[in-house]
């Protein structure tokens, strides 16, 4: 499904990801996990094209996407959620649904006919589906926190993804939120068949969901494999869970 | 679902009724506010559609009144023909400039915009053989529009009426259009845009794209208006194109109600009504004019319209005895 292949990212003389490789199969759920500044997030961002890797390769479904537009990727089937929350906050959560879904299906060169016609039915059923559907009026950017993340993971649906990358899916929320959200999220993949990848800061998350972990450390890949194989790797164990 | 009202509908009947109170003050004064309005809707198309601050939009709407005055002046070319080509003409000039605006984002694209229409400025001032330099072009033929005194109904009125009647149509008709394109899919997307463009990016819109495309179309409407302008005023001038005329759009635009689709309408009507008044009263109308717009930036941050709609919520509010809607 999604192959990197050795990727680096060096900033200035810095290097934030460094010869890194990750294979995720279909319908895997598979984190990223690593302490601050371990280069997720620059990991990441290479993977939906918002950077450039310096060197190395990603692969979607045999498809090399390295380096190319945020828009492109999104069209070849993935979505993604952001760390900080990424949402259109002026708009109400019916009409941010409605953009995504007008916008991945390419209804953008339409000047003419009135865009609230379009995708009604769609727009309801997702909302319906991630429990948003009584807020539908509501401006998105005045909703509570995990109401917010929870559109933010519409927007990512909307345009169908096969797979669907989640930076720091539960950050800022509280033990209820994160619950519920874990619980939202095992049902989405499991209704749509997606392939999950994320990075997570909170262990538990990571280790209650995910098959297959990967963990990086000053830029690199220092270990990968199932949780189980993670929990006991020595290094990992060293560096980054410390006190087990 | 709220009621719809037909709001172009109900301002092109309203603004025809002008020239019936038989003032020639009153049918210059709407005439200028009817030119001026499309002006700023079109320019609310980048500021309140997209988000986008463009400091140069008086490149376009003086670029459509050159093209429009020499064709009609120096080739004959009918009214509408000509008036097209003032359209036209802008909306590519808007293309090419606009591809090198939208690599840029905030301050660094407005700096470009407004860059772009000095140049433009400075080679309309300069080219004398063509633009007649700072000399500008005069004496561009009105329209002939005699035929609309054989409207039944619409007999006696002055010339002036007529180019007003002309006017308003066109204008509405422009403003129509771009309502629908503000309310299309396209126009939709535009708002994901100003709200948060790297997340629209990631619902899948070619952000430089789409804002090329509203900067095309924001320029070619700019350019209808001042093509109606230099007839309106009889002449073309370089200082059609000169930055002032940039800040004034956008301060009738802000004034008005940037987040209405009708804002743009009531800043104009607003400013050329002040500047008219102020004018007649004191010779220091900059000072009054600058003191009371600053008053009322701070008064109703969202414009008259905004004010107006929070009247109009409160009302409503009192009226439902505060029971929510």
């Amino acid at each position: 499904m999604l192959d990197i292949d050795n990727v680096t990212k060096t900033f200035s003389g810095f290097t934030a990801v460094s010869g890194v490789s990750l294979t995720v199969e279909k319908q895997q759920i598979a984190a990223v996990i690593g302490p601050n500044g371990a280069g997720k997030s620059t990991f990441f961002n290479m993977i939906t094209g918002h950077l450039t890797p310096d060197s190395g390769a990603i692969r979607l479904n045999g498809r090399d996407i390295t380096g190319i537009a945020p828009h492109k990727i999104c069209g070849a089937g993935m979505g993604r959620s952001f760390q900080r929350t990424n949402i259109f906050p002026k708009l109400t959560v019916f009409d941010n649904v409605q953009a995504a879904y007008l916008a991945h299906r390419g209804k953008g060169g339409n000047f003419w006919s009135p865009a609230e016609r379009f995708y009604r039915d769609e727009t309801e059923a997702l909302l319906r589906s991630i429990g948003l559907w009584e807020q539908r009026e509501s401006i998105g950017g005045v909703m509570s926190y995990g109401a917010q993340k929870q559109l933010e993971l519409g927007l990512a649906l909307a345009s169908d993804p096969a797979l669907l990358l989640l930076d720091e899916p539960t950050a800022g929320m509280s033990a209820t939120e994160t619950h519920e959200a874990i619980r939202l999220l095992e049902r989405i993949a499991g209704e749509r068949e997606l392939t999950l990848l994320f990075t997570e800061h909170d262990m538990e998350v990571v280790f209650s969901i995910a098959q297959k972990i990967a963990v990086l450390h000053q830029g690199r890949k220092i270990a990968e494999g199932t949780p189980a194989e993670v929990r006991a790797d020595p290094e990992v164990r060293r560096i980054y869970l410390g006190h087990h | 679902m709220s009621r719809r009202i037909p709001w172009t509908l109900v301002v092109l009947l309203l603004a025809l009724t002008i020239p019936w109170f038989g003032s020639r003050y009153y049918t210059f004064l709407a005439t200028q506010i009817a030119i001026l309005s499309l002006f700023a809707v079109s320019y609310n198309l980048l500021l309140g559609t997209t988000g986008l601050v463009s400091f140069g939009h008086a490149a376009y709407f003086g670029l459509g009144a050159y093209a429009t005055g020499l064709l009609m002046k120096e080739l004959n070319v009918p009214f509408l023909l000509a008036l097209l080509a003032g359209g036209l003409l802008p909306a590519a000039f808007a293309g090419v400039f606009g591809y090198f605006c939208v690599r840029l984002t905030k301050i660094y694209f407005s700096m470009l915009t407004l860059a772009f229409a000095q140049i433009v400025w400075a080679i309309c001032f300069q080219w004398n053989e063509v633009t007649g330099g700072d000399q500008g072009i005069s004496a561009i033929p009105y329209p002939e529009l005699g035929w609309i005194g054989a409207i039944p109904g619409l007999g006696g009125f002055r010339t002036g009426d007529h180019f007003y009647f002309a006017c308003v149509v066109l204008v509405i008709l422009c403003i129509w259009v771009l309502g629908r394109i503000t309310d299309s899919p396209f126009g939709r997307l535009l708002t994901t845009i100003r709200e948060n463009p790297e997340r629209a990016s990631f619902i899948g819109v070619d952000v430089r794209r789409y804002e090329l495309a509203a900067f095309a179309i924001a320029g070619g409407f700019a350019g209808v208006s001042g093509a109606l302008f230099g007839i309106f005023n009889r002449g073309v001038f370089a200082d059609f194109m000169f930055w002032p005329k940039s800040a004034e759009v956008l301060i009738m635009t802000i004034l008005g109600g940037m987040n209405y689709f009708w804002g743009p309408v009531a800043g104009t009507i607003m400013m050329v009504v002040l500047n008219q008044q102020i004018t007649s009263y004191t010779e220091y109308w900059p000072l009054v004019l600058g003191t009371i717009l600053l008053v009322l930036l701070f008064a109703f941050p969202g414009g008259l319209m905004g004010a107006l709609d929070a009247g109009a919520k409160r009302l409503r509010g009192q009226k439902t005895g505060g029971g929510d809607a």
